[in-house]
Formats: C-alpha cells, sequence, structure tokens
C-alpha cells in the first residue's frame, strides 16, 4: 500500500512531464522513458566520473536531461511541426531504441557493468517508524518530493502568468507572437521542463531499482496508460491518476499478485468505455 | 484514324505499373529462398505480410496502431499451442488467425471511437495487457521461455521440416493475405475508406458511416496481421515474448515507413531492407539497436515517402 504510494509518485513524475508536453506542445513523447532512465544513468555516471553525491545529481542530471531536451526539440522535433503528431511519436520511438542501446554500449565498455545500485544518501538510509508502519526514510522523501514537484509545477501552469503566456503560445502562435512574445523559446522551454522532470523521476528511481539501459521501457507503456485514463493533457488528471494508480496496483498486488501490471490497462479499458477523453480530459471536439 | 487504333490498344499507366510491381515482386518472392537462407527468406515474408497489414489501416485509414503486436503475437501463440496440442498445420494457422480476429473485435471497439494520437495510445495500451497476459498466462504461452519444440505434422505429402517447403507454403499464404488486401484497396470499400481518411465529415455527408469503415478495416488489417503471425510460428518453430513487446508494434511501422505507406508493395520492401539489414549487422557484430535506432530517425525526418513512394514520386514528376 505505501509502496504503493511510491510508484505512484514515479508515475505522477512520468505523466506531469508527458502531460505538460503533450498538453502544451501536442508532441507525444515517446522518448520519456529513456530520458528518465538517462536521468538515473547521469546521476550515476556523475557519481563514478567526478565523484558527485547524491544531492548535486539530483540538480544536475536534470539539468543535463533538460539540456538534452533542449537539443532534441531545437534539432529534430522542431522540423515536425505542422505535420501529423503520429511522426512526432515515430520519431521519439527512434530515439528510444537509439539512446537505450547507446547507454547500454556505455555501460558496458565504459563500466564494465550491465546494471548498477546506486546508493541512497546517508542522511536518507534507514527507516521510520510512521505508527502505524515503519517506512523506508528515502522512500517517504521520494513521495514527498514528487508530490511537491506536481503540485509547483501545476501552479505554475493553471494560475501564474507564465503558465498563461505558454498556454498562449500553444493555442494560437501567430497572435501570441504579435504580443511580442518569443513563442518558439517557450515551445523549447517547456520540452525541456518536460524533459527535466523525468531525468528528475530517474535520479529518484536509481536508488530504488538500481541503474539500467532498460529501465525505463515498461514504465513509459504504464506512464501513457495512467496519462490517457487521466485525460491527455490534462496536468491535474495526470498526478491524481499517477499516484492513485500505484495504489491500486499495490492494493491488486496484495490481492492477487499476477494482476499488478495488468490493472492499469484494465481500468483505462473501462474508463474509455463510459468516459473516451479520460477521467479529466475534455472531450476532444471541446479543445 | 491512328487515334482510333490506338484508343483500341489504349492502356492505363499506372495499371501497366502495378503489372510490372506484381510480376516484379513475385519473381523476386519466387527465388528468394535460393538467394538468401530459407528462414530469413520466411521472415521477409511474414514480417512483409504484418506491414502490409499494417498499412491497411495506417496508410489507406490513417489510424496510426501502435500495438498491432496484440494480433500478430496473439496468433503467433496460438499456432503454436495448436501445434503443440497435436493438431494439424492448416487447423493450427487457421485457429491462429481466427484468435487474432477474435481479439481486434473489443479492441476495434473501443479504439476506432478515438482518432490521431489517441487512438495510438489507446491501441498500444491494450497490446501491454495481451503482453501481460502473455507473460502471467504461463500454461499457454511457455511466460519467459516460451513455446518451442512443437510438431509440425506432415499434411498432403509436404515435408515441413523442410524449411524450403515452409518458405513455399507461406508464400501461397502471403499471396492469399496480399491478394486480400490488395482487393481491397480497389475495392469500393477502399475507396470509401481513403475518402473517410481523406475527410471524415465529407463522407460522412455523402452518406457513409466513418466508425463502420474504421471498424471493418481494423478487423481486415487485424485478420492479416494474424495469418503473417501464424506464419511467423509455422517458419520458425518457436515463439517467444518478444512477439507481443511493443518493440515489434515498433518495427512493423518503421518497416512501413521505410518502404512507403499506402503503396503496399512498399511495406513488403520495407520489410525485406530491415530484415536483410539487421542480418548483415548481427553477422557484422554490429549495434543493431543503434542502427535501427538511427535509420528510424532518418527515416521519419527526411525519407517519409518511402522507397517505393519516393520511386513513384519521380515517376509522376517526370
Amino acid at each position: 500500500m505505501f509502496n504503493g504510494l511510491v510508484n505512484g509518485a514515479f508515475y505522477a513524475l512520468l505523466s506531469l512531464g508527458l502531460a505538460v508536453i503533450f498538453g502544451m506542445l501536442r508532441i507525444v513523447n515517446f522518448m520519456h522513458g529513456a530520458l528518465y532512465m538517462l536521468g538515473a544513468f547521469a546521476a550515476f555516471a556523475l557519481g563514478q566520473l567526478l565523484g558527485l553525491g547524491f544531492w548535486p545529481s539530483l540538480i544536475l542530471a536534470p539539468l543535463l536531461v533538460g539540456l538534452l531536451g533542449v537539443v532534441l526539440e531545437r534539432g529534430l522535433l522542431s522540423r515536425l511541426y505542422g505535420l501529423e503528431p503520429s511522426y512526432n511519436l515515430l520519431l521519439t520511438f527512434g530515439l528510444t531504441l537509439l539512446t537505450q542501446d547507446l547507454v547500454k554500449q556505455v555501460m558496458l565498455s565504459r563500466f564494465a557493468v550491465s546494471s548498477a545500485p546506486y546508493s541512497p544518501p546517508e542522511v536518507l538510509s534507514g527507516v521510520v517508524n510512521l505508527g502505524f508502519v515503519v517506512f523506508p526514510k528515502y522512500r517517504l522523501f521520494v513521495i514527498a518530493l514528487s508530490l511537491v514537484v506536481c503540485l509547483v509545477t501545476w501552479f505554475v501552469i493553471e494560475k501564474t502568468r507564465v503558465g498563461a503566456i505558454i498556454r498562449a503560445s500553444t493555442e494560437n502562435p501567430v497572435v501570441t507572437r504579435a504580443f511580442g512574445i518569443n513563442v518558439s523559446l517557450w515551445v523549447t522551454g517547456v520540452f525541456a521542463v518536460g524533459a527535466a522532470l523525468a531525468g528528475l523521476a530517474g535520479v529518484l528511481a536509481a536508488p530504488i531499482y538500481s541503474v539500467e539501459p532498460y529501465m525505463g521501457a515498461e514504465l513509459i507503456i504504464t506512464t501513457f496508460a495512467v496519462v490517457v485514463i487521466g485525460g491527455m493533457g490534462s496536468i491535474l488528471g495526470s498526478v491524481v491518476t499517477g499516484f492513485a494508480v500505484g495504489v491500486l496496483a499495490a492494493v491488486g498486488a496484495a490481492v492477487y499478485p499476477p494482476i499488478a501490471n495488468t490493472l492499469v490497462f484494465i481500468l483505462m479499458a473501462l474508463v474509455l468505455l463510459v468516459r473516451p477523453s479520460g477521467l479529466f480530459g475534455l472531450p476532444e471536439g471541446a479543445r | 484514324m491512328s487515334a482510333v487504333s490506338k484508343l483500341g490498344v489504349t492502356r492505363d499507366p499506372a495499371r501497366v505499373t502495378r503489372a510490372a510491381w506484381l510480376i516484379g515482386l513475385g519473381l523476386v518472392l519466387l527465388a528468394l529462398p535460393h538467394l538468401i537462407y530459407p528462414v530469413l527468406a520466411l521472415d521477409i515474408l511474414a514480417w512483409g505480410l504484418f506491414a502490409v497489414a499494417f498499412d491497411l489501416l495506417f496508410g489507406f485509414s490513417g489510424l496510426l496502431s501502435f500495438g498491432h503486436a496484440a494480433f500478430w503475437g496473439t496468433s503467433a501463440y496460438l499456432t503454436a499451442y495448436l501445434l503443440g496440442h497435436g493438431q494439424s498445420v492448416p487447423v493450427a494457422i487457421a485457429g491462429g488467425t481466427l484468435s487474432a480476429l477474435a481479439l481486434a473485435v473489443p479492441v476495434a471497439y473501443l479504439s476506432v471511437r478515438s482518432s490521431g494520437i489517441y487512438f495510438s495510445m489507446i491501441t498500444l495500451a491494450f497490446a501491454q495487457m495481451v503482453s501481460f497476459l502473455a507473460l502471467q498466462w504461463t500454461d499457454l504461452t511457455g511466460g519467459e521461455n516460451g513455446l518451442q519444440g512443437f510438431a509440425r505434422p506432415s499434411f498432403l505429402g509436404l515435408d515441413f521440416s523442410d524449411a524450403q517447403v515452409r518458405y513455399y507454403v507461406c508464400l501461397a499464404l502471403f499471396t492469399l493475405g496480399f491478394g486480400v488486401a490488395y482487393r481491397a484497396v480497389r475495392s469500393p470499400f477502399g475507396q470509401a475508406q481513403q475518402a473517410v481518411r481523406d475527410s471524415e465529415q465529407r463522407a460522412q455527408s455523402v452518406g457513409y458511416n466513418p466508425a463502420r469503415f474504421k471498424f471493418t478495416a481494423f478487423l481486415l488489417s487485424a485478420g492479416l496481421a494474424g495469418l503473417a503471425g501464424a506464419m511467423y510460428t509455422f517458419g520458425h518453430g518457436v515463439v517467444s515474448l518478444e512477439v507481443v513487446n511493443w518493440r515489434t508494434s515498433g518495427e512493423v511501422v518503421m518497416m512501413t515507413l521505410l518502404g512507403g505507406t499506402t503503396t503496399l508493395f512498399g511495406p513488403v520492401i520495407g520489410a525485406g531492407i530491415v530484415l536483410l539489414l539487421r542480418d548483415v549487422l548481427t553477422t557484422a557484430n554490429l549495434p543493431v539497436g543503434i542502427v535501427t535506432g538511427v535509420v528510424f530517425v532518418l527515416v521519419v525526418l527526411f525519407f517519409r515517402r518511402g522507397v517505393v513512394g519516393t520511386l513513384q514520386h519521380w515517376r509522376r514528376r517526370r
């Protein structure tokens, strides 16, 4: 149940990034899982090469992944704007294959491992007694941090001027440009932030799941299901559904273990039957 | 006067080109198992038909399914299961194909209500359900170990332990499947399907029901993907979880794009190129994933017409 919340925290962080990128830019970023893996890998590599610990990596790794996001958006994805969004999905799918195998090669040749454990910082090791359950400190930290990040992101996009500019840039780029706003800069920024969120989730995941080139591969599919259930593009929907799915899968696993991974897809089929646009999504025509 | 005699022998140039493609492709496929090793040739047939099936939906209906591995994989598993339980080869292949078709009914019903990227996501998620089932339902699928060592009893005097014999049986099945796709695309149904793709509203206003066309196209596509999956199992004699993995769904997209969507011949050629390339890479011990990824990215960015599409484009411009 409580471990479900930990998984939920990762689902929420990842689907938040996906929802930001899809909701704002209409890009289906299939590479999100690979960016998550790169976040974890960056933390591991920074530790190995520069001796950096968890805390600096927690800042640096997402920044690096965000920077890669800038390169991707500017160099590759921007060439596909105006075409069907399917091409974004296909391009990022190809990049995923490329990234996974590239990291695998690097891990094998440079670090001579195919999968590496990563230790949480000293402060967060050990357990804490919450009265009703004894829980590892690190996992508690993951849940708390991800909740904070989700809340901040939601607040920025829904309630501030920055969010308003982003939404205007994507809904009507021509008029927004006429107001003197540099639309393409904002678009790049949004993609970078989405990518950085994936990178952050990766660093947080490293001490729990250990670093491995294909760690994002299965997770991304669950995340897609979360986004579909929550309503594609809905920030709130992604976060709420993310945590809910994590808990639900944990409860399901307690009752009937093999069902844990499939439950999210069963849930998705049920939700789609009743509400084709997802729990928090607007109907397609209303956009 | 010369005009009249010319009229008498006038031929539709597009038709001549199509016939030339058909004959050319046919000859290559007949000779294929003598040019490369037969199991690789068989792979090209199975994946080629799979890609044609995918293109029926993507190219001709505008629906990007990112979960076609579900149909290919379900059929592959059921064919293996039936063969493992003493059924004859034709029964197993038919059973596999029908299982894909049966699975497609609820999936199509639920997914054709969405369009664009929503459709892709939903098909992907359904395929993941199938993939998890394949992992868990070990009695039927063998879980992580997959299924192997099942019999392929001789039928009508055909000895299926010979890979060449298997190839030509599959070529017959491929011709059947390709024929169905070819007919469907050129039939009034196919025309209406493309009308729905180009403008749903316009198609609706002339009296077509878009949802019904998409549903039928989905079933047809899934059924052919199922036939291809059955061919794959029959050809290899092994099935593993790879057949239901999302990479498989992505790979068929890549083959189709590389060959050229909406061309029917393109997907087969794309499948051939990808499989031959992979064969070369594996033998040369080069990282397959990295090269495949790079090719995929380049195709999406700069070569969206694909091989056959580009050739057609050049011909038309001249």
